[in-house]
């Protein structure tokens, strides 16, 4: 079974390697992927999306040269660890407050743009640029 | 053999009675890489495909094929070329014509041929000539990649296929790339698919290369800045254009571009097509593409 399929966009102006190194840390992060998982070969990947498969290995090299994969040789890249983190989970009480918030706001009439500017607004004020 | 270049064009020229088709063209291909061939119709892409594949004889220059010569009948035994039109015999089964690939060919994969037919649901008892288009396409891959080439050369395979097939067509031309290591090298007016596809780049236009190297070098050398300014100074311009106070234009900057430009990173259709839009912009070549001086004998 193939734990997790890419879907890339042609359209984006994003490079595809950029778009696969992307969508396994989303999948790290929402607990899709798990440590121990075995991410699909260039071949798989290929066969779904038409993919270089050079394309896939670079974003494999990429994601194994930020300590999250590990290649074994014959048997494929395998998940080193998950970056879910318990505190953004979706009974969290963090999200829970985030839930709120979006509901006062969507009250106070603003658009789901508006609340996605003010969130990229303040998200960069504390985090930085980048 | 030579493992690092699939392909070597040294001072490459084919001359026809109404002139040259293809003129000074040097540049090589690394092993491994998949090629995207592209170029304005008559720029040349099928004279040097055919070059490659023994079918004419260059008029002027060198060409090789992991470091043998075309002069040599073993240059093309590890090549397999699929023209065009995908000459197959019609009233063959799919059968039969994966079994004139087993006589035919000495290192014959029925594995990887039956795999691909396979793939596409096609019957092997099936005529050719009534599959669909894709259909043929992929027994006519199955037909190259059962040869278990180091080189597959393609001349434009999906430009007939409806979106769907095209799809298929690639995600198995990858798919099969991806287990044997083939060097592909393919011409298409596909820029879209080409950009998934390729990694590596040759741009032909009157018969001569424009652009060679890999995308990821070639991307990065341009960018596409728009802005009131007249000044494009120092950078390398390949195309400009300006509608009313506004300059658009694709260069490759030498230096920092003024801040008074908004600039943007082109993806592979903007390169391409600014390209084939300016036949007079400089020539740019990676110096992976390039082929050192002096020359290698022939």
């Amino acid at each position: 079974m193939n734990t997790i399929e890419f879907r890339i966009d042609r359209r984006s102006g994003v490079a595809t390697y950029l778009q696969i190194v992307d969508q396994v840390k989303q999948a790290l992060r929402l607990g899709v992927l798990i440590e121990g998982d075995r991410l699909p070969t260039a071949r798989e990947v290929a066969e779904t999306t038409a993919v270089n498969p050079n394309t896939t290995l670079k974003a494999y090299r990429e994601l194994e040269r930020e300590g999250l994969v590990e290649p074994r040789p014959g048997r494929g890249t395998f998940v080193l660890h998950s970056l879910a983190k318990p505190a953004g989970a979706d009974d969290s009480p963090l999200r829970a407050e985030l839930r709120d918030w979006i509901t006062r706001a969507h009250a106070a009439g603003l658009q789901r743009e508006d609340i996605t500017a003010v969130f990229t607004s303040l998200t960069d004020d504390h985090y930085g640029h980048h | 053999m030579n493992d690092t270049w699939a392909i070597e064009a040294h001072g490459l020229g084919k001359r026809y009675r109404r002139g040259w088709a293809l003129r000074d063209c040097s540049f090589r291909i690394p092993a491994g890489r998949i090629c995207g061939l592209v170029g304005p119709n008559g720029a040349g892409k099928s004279t040097l495909l055919n070059l490659a594949a023994r079918l004419r004889r260059p008029t002027a220059g060198s060409l090789r094929l992991f470091g043998t010569s075309i002069s040599d009948p073993e240059a093309i035994l590890r090549m397999a070329f699929l023209p065009q039109d995908k000459p197959l015999f019609k009233r063959f089964t799919v059968e039969e014509t994966l079994r004139l690939g087993r006589e035919l060919n000495p290192g014959w994969d029925q594995t990887v041929a039956e795999r691909i037919v396979g793939a596409g649901n096609i019957p092997l008892h099936a005529r050719v000539g009534t599959l669909s288009g894709g259909q043929r396409t992929r027994v006519a891959f199955a037909l190259a990649f059962g040869k278990r080439p180091n080189l597959l050369v393609l001349d434009e395979p999906m430009a007939d296929l409806d979106p769907l097939a095209r799809h298929e067509t690639a995600a198995t031309l990858m798919a099969e790339t991806a287990d044997s290591g083939t060097t592909v090298v393919m011409s298409s007016h596909l820029l879209g698919e080409l950009a998934d596809m390729c990694d590596y780049l040759v741009l032909l236009c009157d018969g001569r290369i424009r652009l060679a190297g890999d995308v990821d070098e070639l991307l990065p050398a341009h960018r596409l800045i728009t802005g009131t300014g007249a000044h494009l100074e120092p950078h390398t311009v390949v195309e400009s254009r300006t509608t009313g106070r506004q300059t658009t234009a694709l260069i490759r900057p030498e230096g920092a571009i003024a801040p008074s430009w908004a600039v943007a990173e082109p993806c592979l259709e903007d390169v391409l097509l600014a390209y084939l839009r300016a036949p007079a912009a400089p020539v740019l070549m990676t110096d992976v593409a390039r082929v050192p001086e002096p020359a290698v004998a022939a």
